[in-house]
């Protein structure tokens, strides 16, 4: 036997059966039931990291960092809705439902969102009094459940996004385990308190995008044509789906890779469905382009945002914004070592908690338990997201004013280069150092 | 400026001449506190879709003829009668107030309804009451597959037949069915219909105007409740 500091040097750990699937094995041997867990894809696939920004230098005039300006507003809604948002930033808070995060982290994402001049969004379960009252601007999710869709709530929303899937889980409705329907979250959803709550997958008075049209319409009608309406879809087909949506009348596109994150979904589901966020992009600006609509209606990149960097890189491929969900609620404590003691408790380690569909989450964020949610500070957890909302924002100005850009709106695919052949296929920029895509006609 | 007291009676607006929208703007304008005429008609629909959609007052809205994809839907306060058929999704998400179908709706009617009387005189199709969560809807004939699919709460009433696949996965609603039954869906079970249930297949059947069908002719179907959480024995039944 050798050893080396007291490892052993002679086992060989299987690629095929790595630790990671022996467990899993295990588990559902002893089980009987499907891994079920928060948070997003875990695998690797091509993603930003494989972009690289060609920063000006001869053939290119970069501007003065902390001088000259670089704009980062956006309005969203402009093709129909009589009142389009008006945002300072491109970074919006995805929708996540109360029920599957606890009341003050809700209120958290709305202040954060609102100190930064960006909007955040309701969630399968309604809209809550505390997210509206503290979200300047708050987009109001039509999901197949309907639960807590109530008109009242349609018009005091900001915009209106009917919710056809999601990156996590395209084609798979939603899943909120019975130990996180409370009292209120059953009275809000006309349901049993206790039970397992099923999010259906299809929508119960449409079926396709002649029909989507149709419920556009309505829900035009009933809101005075007023609100935006986003169409979220998840990463898969995106190119049909992003021109469906188009033409069913959608104000906004919301494209959500298979990064994205979510509350509690099948592990399998997470893994094996969907595409990357990287290559949705370029197919989603193709859909736009083509239909003469590219900037028309407003297209909004989720999946696997967590830094400025990445925030350019989706403008720079033709995003007009992008959503944040599992990055905020990191910021806001998610996952901190600050809670390793009590993570260890349950189970997991900070850095690796994803099971946001317990409810026992120490940080009181993904939990419907009155005294863990009392634990998070949502003046506090506002801070951090306001925070961390700048942070992207700064980054995001730094790159573009090193492009050149006096708007991060003017970074464009010219500005970037892939590291691997995969991603410049995907991304439909050039291999660095080449200028080659691979895939394009030539 | 036209006050309540000066007001026509019935309000008529010809949707052949008459913009949708502006209908639907007139009538939301009510819920804001505007004077306005209380009784309306609407003539020509001609299958229109979302007429006298989002209402939010206690006004009575007759439709002469067909209207078509979500007539009525979301309503409050409001009650809307029409004299013809409709098409997919009427009086979807209902919070109150009542709507009236004279002849037959197409499928999803009543979806997600939360509350208010939604009474159909013909048939409705496919997927009548998906989702309800409060709504109470009679059908004076015969109902489609898949009909009270996950119904949360509310009561549904068929005079008629249901189709394949009734009341799956179905929480609290109650379902009362006259006629035949094509099939049950998953976790949904016949029960005993006691005379509480008698009693309120009564009063629906009256706030409905259907007179002349025994409350003691009916079925009564619910849930079995054995689906509500996850248990790897009932994989089978999904």
């Amino acid at each position: 036997m050798t050893t080396v500091d007291g490892q052993l040097w002679n086992l060989r750990e299987s690629y095929l059966y790595d630790r990671i699937v022996i467990a899993e094995i295990h588990r559902a041997a002893r089980e009987g039931i499907y891994d079920i867990r928060g948070f997003g894809a875990k695998r690797r696939v091509p993603h930003f990291d494989d972009l690289l920004f060609l920063g000006a230098s001869v053939s290119r005039y970069p501007l003065e960092g902390y001088r000259e300006r670089c704009g980062t507003d956006v309005t969203l809604g402009t093709r129909f809705a009589r009142t389009p948002l008006e945002l300072k930033i491109p970074v919006t808070i995805a929708g996540m439902s109360f029920g599957a995060l606890s009341a003050p982290a809700k209120e958290a994402l709305g202040r954060g969102a609102t100190e930064v001049g960006t909007s955040t969004t309701t969630g399968d379960g309604g809209m809550t009094p505390e997210e509206r009252e503290h979200s300047k601007t708050l987009v109001y999710q039509l999901l197949p459940s309907r639960y807590g869709m109530n008109p009242d709530d349609l018009r005091r929303a900001d915009a209106i996004e009917v919710v056809v899937g999601q990156g996590a889980k395209p084609g798979g409705g939603g899943m909120l385990l019975g130990h996180k329907i409370s009292d209120r979250v059953a009275a809000m959803r006309d349901l049993p308190k206790g039970i397992d709550q099923r999010s259906a997958c299809r929508h119960p008075d449409w079926t396709g995008p002649d029909d989507l049209e149709i419920k556009i319409q309505e829900l035009r009608e009933i809101t005075d044509w007023e609100k935006p309406i986003f169409v979220k879809v998840g990463a898969t087909r995106t190119y049909y789906d992003v021109q469906l949506a188009v033409k069913a009348g959608a104000d906004v596109i919301v494209v959500d890779g298979m990064q994205g994150g979510t509350a509690a979904t099948q592990d399998v589901f997470i893994e094996h469905v969907g595409i990357p966020t990287l290559p949705a992009i370029p197919l989603a600006v193709q859909a736009l382009t083509e239909l003469g609509m590219h900037r028309q209606v407003q297209l909004i990149v989720s999946g696997g945002i967590r830094t400025g960097a990445d925030v350019a890189k989706a403008l720079a491929l033709g995003a007009d914004a992008v959503s944040i969900g599992t990055a905020a609620l990191i910021a806001m404590g998610d996952n901190s070592p600050e809670y390793e003691d009590q993570y260890r408790q349950i189970g997991s380690s900070a850095g690796f908690y994803d099971d946001w569909q317990a409810g026992r989450d120490p940080v009181g964020i993904s939990t419907q338990d009155d005294e863990l949610a009392a634990r998070f500070d949502p003046a506090l957890g506002g801070r951090r997201i306001a925070n961390y909302l700048r942070v992207l924002t700064l980054e995001a100005q730094t790159l573009a004013r090193a492009c050149g850009k006096s708007h991060v709106h003017n970074l464009e695919p010219e500005d970037l280069v892939a590291l691997t052949v995969e991603a410049a296929a995907m991304a439909r920029v050039p291999l660095a150092g080449t200028d080659w895509i691979p895939g394009a006609a030539s | 400026m036209t006050t309540a007291s000066e007001a026509p009676p019935v309000e008529t607006v010809d949707l052949a001449v008459t913009p949708l929208r502006e209908l639907n703007q007139r009538l939301h304008d009510l819920q804001k506190g505007t004077a306005g005429p209380r009784h309306w008609r609407v003539v020509n629909p001609n299958g229109a879709h979302a007429i006298a959609c989002g209402l939010d007052a206690s006004v009575e809205v007759e439709i002469e003829g067909h209207a078509g994809y979500y007539c009525a839907g979301m309503n409050k306060q409001a009650t809307v009668r029409v004299r013809g058929n409709v098409g997919t999704g009427a009086a979807e998400n209902m919070m109150s107030g009542q709507v009236i179908v004279d002849g037959s709706a197409s499928q999803s009617a009543g979806a997600t309804g939360r509350g208010g009387l939604l009474v159909v005189h013909g048939d409705a199709s496919a997927r009548c009451g998906i989702s309800m969560k409060g709504i109470d809807i009679v059908v004076r004939g015969s109902v489609g597959h898949m009909s009270a699919f996950m119904a949360q709460t509310g009561r549904l009433v068929v005079c008629g037949d249901a189709g394949e696949a009734l009341g799956d996965s179905i929480y609290e609603a109650h379902l009362y069915v006259r006629g035949s039954v094509a099939g049950l869906g998953s976790d949904c079970v016949e029960k005993e219909l006691r005379q509480n249930h008698r009693a309120e297949l009564t009063e629906l059947l009256d706030r409905a105007g259907i007179d002349d069908v025994d409350p003691a002719e009916f079925r009564r179907y619910g849930s079995a409740r054995q689906l509500y959480n996850f248990k790897v024995d009932n994989a089978a039944a999904y």
